[in-house]
């Protein structure tokens, strides 16, 4: 112990050489990138399973009749099978039923939220012309106030939302609207449009005001795009593989 | 407000999230050079430089990195090269600029390896910046701790000539305060909306 | 030997968790207690991530310490640090997603962790491998012990759970605040209220029994 407490002070009374310096830097430098390289190759996998394990759960969550998918890539004029999950900048995943036919397309929007930008992912289903689910991917508002659009009663409103598209199919037949909370209700009987019909409407969680908005626009604006797309060029997506 | 423009990443960094009081980040020298008004006007800037410097300089390594399909050095490459550049920066403004040196000089050791400078890089990175994107995220970050920070040395400055409790002295009281402020900003979220 | 090393190791290891824990006392690391400290789950998951990077880098340096040109450390530190928080940010992405989604940005900022650096600089560089081992371990679990502090009171009162089980029933209104980052100044600002308060005393009770 005496004859280290020496030795070190002594070995530094020299500069050491610049060649030492630079030695000694590789050397660590070397070392650690053969460590994280190994870290790196050892749990590639499983991170990708992880990823895609979170991925496919969201989307069998707004897709409840999907038991399988595949993601394809959102082109100029339609879609185009993505092999793996070779990331692309927009991407729309395909749900297929037991019998392999297609159920339904997950789409993810994002847009600006109270605190942050939000991102949630919607179910469509072409033969229903209706929504079929929505999740929150991300989302920082206010715990308590505006993330409560991650709860039930909220995303209910988006199972079964009208989104019948226009005789041409260019956009939405009615833009999907945000009211205020249990304002779905009151408008619906006075302008003859009961709850058990189709409704474009949402109501927004009290509280929650400016995020709910935030996702019916987002949600919207996304499938005013999307959607006419995807009945276009629907026989694209429908090929498993 | 489109999120992706300019001025929305800039309000965005400096005032709905600000760095220090909702993110947390640079809560060392947040807490530890907000004493003086002056000294702390000064650091801000400096924060404000060295935030541009490693701003480009993470973005133009991630697109080598990316190119060269090797992310896993991320990390590792950013602090380097994050602390050489602001250490040549540094050389170099001493060399031509002595009156600059002596203003910001002292604070630039001390903020190359903070975490609101290698947040920076790593938020820019995660959120997919482009180049004037990441400087609108840089300096929005930058003024926004300028701003986080003027304001508590002021408060601080008028706190001297209080009379606190002795036991409250000191960090706790400051945590106190960012906390009070902290609150005040919550108050910007819901801008552009 | 090991008798008289006994009391010498839990004398350094209690001095991370309590006299000169890294928080609480030497006001190290804050951004990382006040940002991921909203749960009991995510204290602990950073108190680990953060305390492995720490005990290696020390183990590491302190061996090394003979070989390092003293010119050169600080840069040698950074990169056997960053080697380390690259590897426990990928093996913790490859354990749970959820938890590095919680964690985000704030497992790879260890590297810049103050705490780190400065035991490698004060301590591992200038001791032996055993006690910077144990000098690291006293560090990692008085920091790990910091983040409950406020985990705890802030996922308790918040979101009236401990663990993500619910503790008050029903009808708790929660303190949502404590779980924003107001509530992290305001949690850490009272427990150092609360430590300073407790040494106050002694040190009053300390005069009083000399008087």
């Amino acid at each position: 112990m005496n004859a280290e407490a020496k030795a070190v002070p002594a070995g530094h009374i020299e500069a050491p050489s610049s060649l030492r310096m630079i030695a000694t830097l590789g050397l660590v430098a070397m070392s650690s990138g053969f460590l994280i390289v190994s870290v790196y190759q050892l749990t590639k996998e499983r991170i990708a399973h992880n990823e895609r394990r979170a991925l496919e759960k969201a989307i069998f969550e707004v897709l409840p009749d999907a038991v399988d998918r595949a993601s394809f890539a959102v082109e100029e004029n339609g879609f185009r099978r993505l092999e793996a999950d070779e990331p692309f900048v927009e991407t729309v995943y395909a749900g297929y039923g037991d019998n392999g036919a297609l159920v339904g397309v997950a789409i993810e929007a994002k847009g600006q939220g109270y605190q942050d930008v939000i991102r949630v992912l919607y179910g469509y289903s072409p033969s229903k012309q209706c929504l079929t689910g929505m999740k929150v991917l991300q989302c920082t508002d206010t715990p308590g106030l505006g993330d409560r659009i991650r709860e039930p009663e909220f995303r209910a409103n988006f199972e079964g939302l009208d989104v019948r598209l226009t005789e041409d199919g260019a956009r939405l037949l009615h833009e999907i609207e945000t009211v205020k909370g249990g304002g779905k209700a009151k408008a619906g009987s006075t302008d003859g449009v009961s709850q058990a019909t189709p409704d474009w409407r949402i109501d927004g969680v009290s509280g929650a005001t400016i995020s709910s908005r935030a996702v019916g626009d987002m949600v919207n604006a996304s499938a005013q795009r999307m959607l006419p797309l995807i009945v276009a060029h629907l026989d694209q997506l429908k090929a498993k593989t | 407000m489109n999120p992706d423009s300019f001025a929305f990443i800039f309000l965005q960094a400096c005032l709905i999230n600000n760095f220090v009081l909702s993110m947390f980040l640079g809560i060392c020298p947040f807490l530890g050079v907000s004493g003086k008004f002056q000294t702390a006007s000064r650091m801000g800037l400096a924060v404000i430089f060295v935030m541009l410097v490693s701003s480009t300089c993470a973005f133009w390594i991630n697109e080598l990195l990316e190119m060269l399909d090797a992310e896993y050095l991320r990390l590792i490459c950013y602090i380097a090269v994050i602390a050489s550049a602001v250490q040549l920066v540094e050389m170099f403004i001493k060399k031509f600029s002595p009156a600059l040196f002596k203003a910001l000089g002292i604070f630039l050791p001390l903020i190359t390896t903070n975490c609101a400078i290698l947040g920076l890089a790593l938020f820019q990175t995660q959120r997919a910046y482009n180049f004037v994107q990441c400087l609108a995220f840089a300096l929005g970050a930058g003024v926004g701790f300028t701003i986080a920070l003027v304001i508590m040395a002021g408060l601080r400055e008028e706190l001297d000539l209080a009379d606190v409790p002795s036991v409250v002295k000191g960090a706790a009281l400051t945590l106190v305060l960012a906390g009070i402020l902290s609150l005040a900003f919550m108050g910007f979220a819901g801008i552009g909306t | 030997m090991a008798e008289k090393n006994l009391p010498e190791s839990l004398d350094t290891f209690v001095k991370g968790l309590w006299r000169e824990n890294p928080v609480f006392v030497m006001l190290l690391g804050m951004c990382p207690v006040l940002a991921v400290s909203n749960t009991v789950k995510n204290c602990i998951a950073m108190g680990l991530c953060a305390s492995f990077v720490l005990i290696m880098s020390s183990t590491l340096v302190s061996l090394f310490r003979k070989h390092i040109p003293k010119q050169v450390r600080i840069a040698t530190f950074i990169i056997i640090i960053a080697t380390f928080v690259t590897i426990v940010d990928y093996v913790l992405k490859a354990i749970s997603k959820e938890l590095s989604d919680a964690l985000g940005a704030f497992v790879p900022l260890i590297v810049v962790n103050c705490i780190i650096l400065g035991r490698a600089e004060a301590y591992a560089s200038k001791h032996n491998v055993v006690k910077s081992f144990i000098d690291a371990v006293g560090m990692g679990v008085g920091f790990t012990f910091a983040l409950l502090c406020l985990g705890v009171v802030r996922e308790t009162l918040g979101m009236g759970t401990i663990w993500g089980i619910p503790v008050f029933g029903a009808n708790f209104e929660r303190w949502s605040i404590l779980v924003t980052a107001p509530g992290g100044f305001f949690t850490l600002g009272a427990w150092l209220l609360v430590f300073s308060w407790v040494r106050e005393r002694g040190r009053t009770k300390a005069k009083g029994g000399a008087a």
